[in-house]
């Protein structure tokens, strides 16, 4: 069985739909890219699956369960962490105190966090607002590990990043899946870090699923075609 | 110890110093002075748990703090007649014992709280205010047409409720009882803000879809908070009707509300010893400007423009110098 499973998912924002048929599905310890050009409805599925938006057709479950009518928060809860675009940090508290707002009981703690990100751990005591861009995207990973999750989600983790530091993101999205029986879903731009982490690939098209498989069968031609590389 | 500790101490230490000096010169209308100090700051600690930490701007807390007054006033009044307050199906009688009479009036505060809250936190702004201000007019106006209790003149209770150990009709006896309550509500305030709990109810105060994200119900953690807060001011309610031996309507109104945010923001919202302060600065206008004129909260409303405009984090802000969040 699956870990996650969408099946002909369509979603809208008001009158303007902008999922129509969106099918993936993600096994556990499996890393899966999202892929597509911009606009193409890449992270209104991970808000749909998120339940920040609310599908309005098709099927979505997390471990068998039909999860396409429950509350944000329920689904969090269930082991779907979230990092979202934009990292988007409880700004107003410090370092140690975001990640404790979202501990759940379980594997990771701040010990383990630190472990994978040093530097959160220097900057225990210093605000989220006034971290660096790759420091607070370092902490949003942070606070998504800390609630314990089964599948991770990853909403352009890396974008306008320092090379450096993107460096730094990839190498901990790596570890993730080679040290943790955790799912990845990932949504990047950069093929050639994905190539290296991703098992499958789902491109997206005008809110519909155009192309599934693994991603060594992901051809040149169809990257220039979907995704414009 | 930072700057913003260091006044915390310092006005922790005055206050308790006062009725001391007060007692040393025999001067007990001072002690009842620190006195109403120390419980209009508790009902500001219970407050600010729900504004401070929760970001609600409640106008209805009038509702807990009456409710936490009514507890001691049915209470003891039942009591000092020697009449049961029920008898059927279960014989309930009338206490003249503080911890009995707090514990009644935290839990039935809490419940209120309970309520109000699980319907008025389902809107949010304006409406939030509108609501929470209504429920308390409601209480207000229930309790003017209850006459069994007074109605509208209030309910007088002769003598002081008991303590075990302590002579509660001297001043400093009940001064130590209520700066202790305060004390104890101020570290419960700083250990709860340090809390995952409290430290997700501050980050749901900004921002509630991020909250969501990481697996909690901003309305959950709102309502846990308002719960706790309408506790808090409860526990002050029955303290203030038991230092005038005395209840009213007006323990109800909005006026009542108003007060306690007014300490509150005069002290500072979110500063863990803001209502101490904002309680202490209202008592000590109230004290010497009433007595220069009736129209004294024309002072205090020029004060809290000042403060709103200049100091945005109230008198501990503006002496700690050290902006947080809510400023």
């Amino acid at each position: 069985m699956s870990l996650l499973d969408l099946r002909h998912m369509s979603a809208r924002y008001g009158a303007s739909q902008a999922l129509f048929d969106v099918s993936l599905s993600l096994e556990p310890g499996q890393v899966l890219a999202l892929m597509g050009r911009n606009g193409m409805g890449k992270t209104t599925t991970i808000k749909t699956i998120c339940g920040m938006v609310r599908a309005t057709g098709g099927q979505i479950s997390f471990d068998g369960l039909d999860i396409a009518r429950l509350p944000s928060f329920k689904i969090a809860r269930l082991g779907i962490g979230l990092v979202p675009e934009g990292r988007r940090c409880f700004a107003n508290l410090s370092v140690l105190e975001n990640l404790t707002a979202a501990a759940r009981p379980g594997e990771w703690d701040f010990a383990r966090v630190t472990r994978l990100f040093p530097q959160l751990a220097e900057r225990q005591n210093q605000m989220a607002a006034i971290l660096s861009g790759g420091e607070q995207q370092m902490l949003a990973i942070g606070r998504a590990l800390m609630t314990n999750p089964r599948l991770l989600i990853l909403d352009e983790a890396t974008e306008g990043l320092a090379p450096l530091v993107r460096q730094e993101i990839w190498a901990a999205i790596r570890k993730l899946k080679r040290d943790t029986g955790m799912a990845i879903l990932l949504v990047d731009k950069s093929l050639s870090e994905l190539a290296q982490v991703a098992d499958r690939a789902v491109i997206l098209q005008r809110g519909e699923s155009v192309w599934d498989g693994a991603f060594t069968d992901l051809s040149d031609a169809v990257a220039g075609r979907y995704i414009g590389v | 110890m930072n700057r913003e500790n260091l006044i915390n101490t310092i006005l922790l230490l005055a206050l308790a110093t006062v009725p001391l000096w007060a007692m040393a010169n025999d001067a007990p209308y001072t002690i009842t002075l620190a006195t109403k100090v120390a419980i209009f700051a508790l009902a500001g600690v219970g407050l600010n748990i729900a504004l401070g930490l929760g970001g609600l701007v409640s106008l209805g807390h009038a509702a807990f703090f009456g409710i936490g007054g009514y507890a001691m006033g049915i209470l003891a009044s039942h009591a000092q007649n020697f009449e049961p307050i029920m008898q059927w199906p279960l014989l309930i009688e009338g206490s003249k014992s503080m911890p009995v009479i707090w514990i009644t009036g935290v839990i039935a505060s809490g419940l209120a709280a309970l309520i109000i809250g699980a319907l008025s936190l389902r809107t949010s702004g304006v409406y939030f205010i509108m609501i929470t201000l209504a429920f308390g007019q409601m209480l207000f106006f229930f309790a003017i047409s209850w006459p069994a209790y007074g109605g509208e003149d209030g309910l007088s209770i002769y003598i002081r409720n008991g303590f075990p150990g302590l002579n509660t009709l001297l001043p400093i006896h009940f001064f130590g009882i209520c700066y202790t309550l305060l004390a104890l509500a101020l570290l419960f305030s700083a250990k709860l803000a340090k809390s995952p709990f409290g430290l997700a109810l501050n980050a749901a105060r900004q921002t509630p879809a991020r909250v969501e994200a990481v697996g909690l119900s901003p309305y959950r953690l709102r309502l846990t908070a308002f719960v706790i807060s309408g506790m808090i001011t409860g526990l002050a309610g029955a303290l203030f009707a038991d230092l005038n031996r005395f209840v009213s309507p007006s323990m109800f109104s909005w006026q009542t509300s108003g007060e306690i945010m007014v300490f509150l923001i005069l002290g500072g919202v979110g500063r863990l010893y803001g209502p101490v302060a904002g309680a202490a600065a209202f008592i000590m206008l109230e004290h010497f400007l009433g007595g220069l004129s009736d129209y004294w909260h024309i002072y205090l409303g020029v004060l809290l423009l000042l403060v709103v405009l200049f100091a945005r984090g109230g008198i501990i802000g503006f002496l700690a110098g050290r902006q947080v969040a809510h400023d």
